[in-house]
């Protein structure tokens, strides 16, 4: 169903819009940028004029709607806007989140290593917290099998050499919730609806 | 493990029901669709179609789940505050913990994973002091504490794949 006819889609909330505004943490969105943002992360209306339309529900023309995206395209805060796929079923049904110990002196140069490797979609540096989590590099792979995300791993294994202490893969077995970016807040009902099973 | 949702349909059956302008859709504009006055138009131009063709293609592949949605990917950590979180609890009270997690403000995401920390999700806010305020008032209400993991660095990001038309039309 088009965002455009879904009756049941609740209006932005502005409140949350204003409380919002703008923190150095929220890449300098203003309250406007916000609305847009709000109106346009569960998909755009596919009509002929997308950005009147979104100009419409947010109360601005359809030119500054898109003069506005492009800005936060140009500034990183909207990577891309595109057909987002979805992989499951699309036959990448194998999700692996790989979670690696390594060397803190040369993370950085081995991270952006491995995120070059076939198969790999986000590669982030987070925190350990010992005693409980000492991995300090996440990969997520994804595959049309277990196999295929197990030789993945591999690559990434090898790669990283003796500059890797320990790993895991945790495999997903169930979404459990999955939504686009909720800038102001949840909405419960897309808990039933996206949940989904993965084998 | 293997289980399927009982509402989707075998990725191989979906993939059959499209054709070459459909696939042409998914695999051109998964990284990125014109920016522009009338996207759609530009779109069918490129692709030799109809303006009108193109938007009930991407109705329908929106429809059947092969296309999540036709719109922004934002940047988590620019558009406001995030962080990826995990708890431990009991296998056998994972469901119901985590629909106290759904059902918090701002989690987005939310994956059950084979590991002592089975549940995973991503809990966003406007900024940081909010994010922290979800986070404590979460833990409280869950009773066991949450790991927080702040991306630190992030190398790299790609959400496009070679999609595997041929070998999902053989399966």
């Amino acid at each position: 169903m088009s965002v455009s006819t879904c009756p049941s889609r609740p209006a932005p909330r502005r409140e949350a819009v204003e409380a919002a505004v703008p923190t150095p943490d929220a890449g300098g969105l203003d309250a406007a940028d916000r609305a847009i943002v709000l109106a346009t992360q569960a998909g755009l209306p596919l009509v002929p004029d997308p950005w009147g339309a979104v100009g419409r529900e947010v109360g601005m023309s359809g030119a500054e709607v898109l003069e506005r995206m492009q800005a936060m395209q140009e500034s990183g805060v909207i990577r891309r806007v595109a057909a987002v796929p979805n992989h499951y079923r699309l036959g990448y049904v194998a999700n692996g989140m790989t979670v690696w110990d390594v060397d803190d002196a040369q993370i950085d140069r081995l991270g952006r290593e491995v995120a070059a490797i076939e198969g790999v979609s986000h590669c982030y540096r987070r925190p350990r917290h010992l005693p409980h989590w000492p991995y300090n590099l996440f990969a997520m792979l994804h595959g049309r099998s277990r196999e295929e995300v197990e030789r993945q791993a591999a690559v990434l294994r090898e790669r990283l050499g003796e500059a890797c202490r320990d790993h895991r893969i945790l495999y997903s077995t169930r979404i459990l919730k999955k939504t686009g970016l909720r800038l102001a807040g949840s909405r419960p009902s897309d808990a039933s609806k996206d949940t989904q099973r993965r084998g | 493990m293997h289980c399927q949702a009982p509402n989707s349909q075998d990725p191989t059956h979906q993939a059959r029901k499209l054709d070459a302008l459909d696939r042409r859709l998914v695999d051109s504009y998964q990284r990125g669709l014109p920016v522009c006055t009338r996207p759609f138009h530009t779109i069918a131009e490129r692709l030799g179609s109809s303006e009108d063709e193109v938007i009930s293609r991407l109705e329908r592949l929106q429809d059947m789940g092969v296309l999540s949605r036709v719109g922004p990917v934002f940047d988590h950590a620019r558009a406001g505050a995030s962080l990826l979180a995990a708890v431990a609890v009991p296998e056998a009270e994972r469901d119901a913990f985590a629909e106290l997690i759904n059902a918090a403000p701002g989690v987005n995401h939310n994956y059950a994973r084979e590991h002592d920390f089975n549940l995973w999700f991503v809990m966003t806010a406007p900024d940081e002091p909010e994010l922290e305020a979800r986070l404590d008032a979460l833990e409280a209400l869950l009773g066991v504490p949450i790991l927080r993991l702040p991306m630190l660095e992030g190398y790299h990001i790609d959400l496009s794949f070679p999609i595997p038309w041929a070998e999902l039309e053989r399966a």
